[in-house]
């Protein structure tokens, strides 16, 4: 029976396997990419080793970084594949695919596939998150402490528009614009804000946690030797957000002794009139702090 | 036209405007079209010695801005007062600041910024007295370059003080309070500077309106080789 004459070419069968193709390619660049990417990427993926807590952070991606390898690389070789083999050539006619069928296997592995691999990583995130908080904020009352933390070196960061401060309530409730964290501590961080919503970001330690007005938002972090860090505010935050930063430094106890003692004596000047009352314009050492509206505000 | 040319063209055109658009915000977030002042310095034994000289006032008035009523800034320039809180200053200078507060107090909410800091002996001469802090529920204005560690706090003119200034400039025949002090800059940067008192009347929290805008509470300093 002849064609009809306006009926649309179609595509001569092909018998080659392309998805065995495909399969094969994909096995053998995930074989040789995924430990080369966990040996050689995976420790270089920031935060670093700054803390216990940007170790277990660099882990983390580590191990995510070699479980998604695979699945970039199926993407990469289905993509260079199909462009290789199935592109139209130049001045070809437009040729319609043969349809599409579902494959009952196919979707099964596909589904039990991503499933596992899901979960996997939402049971392993989670355990990694509660192991010791992995230096996140965890609202006043955290679930995940490291142990010690009865013992932990409290600071308190005070995020306001535009600049963090810290403030030392085992020095007597000192304030400075500088953070100095001892070496080899646990230290909880208690973050906190005086007006907008902050984020308090210690990047090469590994610690990121709101600055919420009113709310203790404890984060805990392990420090590790002698190092100098970034802080950053992470939550646009107004005007002067990208110029909200300033460095911290993690020293040996001797040097951090040194430096309190500094520090104390230097904010001796305004301790009396910080430990007045709130009302009177005071604020004492405290969790959070909710200043008054002041008297041109809003 | 070919598709891959016309993709070419398009990609292009986006790079182009994603250009156009990151000097815009970058400008924006930088300078904000403000003019810089680059402040006159002497040379002292091959030193550079700058006067700084600003008042704060409570309203700019209508003929150094179109928000009139707006808290500001404003510099003593060769060319007499202007609102212009870009300045261009020497790197690894002196600089003696005269700052003429005519606006009242609107208190810190943080205490520990009327510490003055950052400056040359940590103190100020308020109306020629030194002072290691002000009473944080007075201060009015401060000078802030957190990037240099610099905080000065500027106490309030009483509520109640006689022949107080309406607009900017003001005349120091009106009731003001006068702060001294001297700091040293570093190494050339590009550094912004603010004040940290919610004095933006009628605004959130106080913090809108000339506390946002460079040109009024913050601004730049500029410092270059």
């Amino acid at each position: 029976m002849a064609a009809e004459p306006n009926a649309a070419p179609v595509r001569p069968v092909d018998s080659t396997n392309h998805g065995l193709r495909v399969v094969v390619a994909w096995l053998v660049l995930s074989v040789i990419a995924t430990p080369l990417v966990a040996i050689y990427v995976g420790p270089h993926i920031p935060p670093g080793n700054g803390s216990v807590q940007a170790q277990g952070q660099t882990f983390s991606n580590q191990v995510m970084t070699a479980f998604v390898t695979p699945v970039l690389c199926l993407m990469a070789v289905f993509f260079v594949y199909g462009l290789w083999k199935f592109h139209a050539n130049r001045n070809s006619a437009i040729l319609d695919g043969p349809p599409i069928r579902n494959d009952a296997r196919i979707q099964l592995l596909w589904v039990v596939i991503t499933s596992v691999m899901v979960l996997f990583l939402a049971g392993f995130g989670t355990y990694e998150l509660l192991k010791d908080g992995a230096g996140g904020g965890q609202g006043p009352n955290p679930i995940a402490l490291p142990a010690g933390h009865e013992n932990a070196f409290q600071v308190q960061v005070i995020g306001q528009q535009w600049q963090f401060t810290y403030r030392y309530p085992s020095l007597g409730g000192m304030e400075s614009n500088q953070l100095v964290l001892p070496e080899n501590r646990l230290v909880a961080l208690h973050v906190t804000s005086l007006d907008v919503v902050h984020s308090f970001w210690a990047v090469e330690l590994g610690v990121k946690a709101d600055a919420n007005p009113g709310v203790d938002n404890v984060a805990y972090v392990n420090t590790k030797g002698p190092l100098s860090f970034h802080v950053r505010c992470a939550e646009l935050c107004g005007l002067w957000h990208g110029y909200m930063f300033n460095n911290g430094s993690v020293v040996p106890p001797a040097q951090f002794k040194s430096w309190a003692a500094h520090a104390v004596a230097l904010y001796a000047s305004i301790k009396p009139f910080a430990n007045r009352p709130p009302d009177k314009g005071g604020a004492p050492f405290a969790y959070s702090y909710l200043p008054e509206p002041t008297r041109r505000a809003g | 036209m070919r598709v891959g040319v016309k993709l070419l063209l398009v990609a292009a055109a986006v790079t182009a405007a994603g250009v156009v658009i990151g000097f815009y915000v970058s400008n924006l977030t930088t300078l904000a079209g403000s003019p810089a002042y680059s402040l006159p310095f002497q040379s002292v034994n091959g030193h550079p010695v700058v006067d700084l000289e600003f008042q704060t006032v409570a309203a700019i008035g209508p003929k150094l801005s179109q928000n009139p009523d707006w808290v500001s800034y404003v510099i003593h320039t060769t060319n007499g007062w202007k609102r212009e809180t870009v300045w261009n200053l020497p790197a690894n200078a002196t600089v003696h600041v005269t700052w003429f507060n005519f606006d009242g107090a609107s208190g810190l909410r943080n205490p520990y910024l009327a510490r003055p800091q950052g400056i040359v002996g940590n103190h100020v001469l308020v109306d020629s007295k030194p002072a290691n802090a002000i009473d944080p529920d007075d201060a009015s204005h401060t000078f802030a370059v957190p990037a240099l560690g610099i905080i000065v706090a500027a106490p309030g003119v009483a509520d109640d003080a006689k022949n107080q200034c309406g607009f900017a400039p003001c005349p120091l025949s009106n009731a003001h309070r006068t702060i001294r002090f001297t700091f040293h800059t570093t190494a050339p940067g590009h550094y912004r500077w603010q004040c940290f008192v919610p004095c933006a009347a009628g605004w959130v929290f106080g913090f809108g309106g000339p506390m946002q805008t460079i040109g009024y509470m913050d601004g730049f300093l500029n410092v270059k080789t």
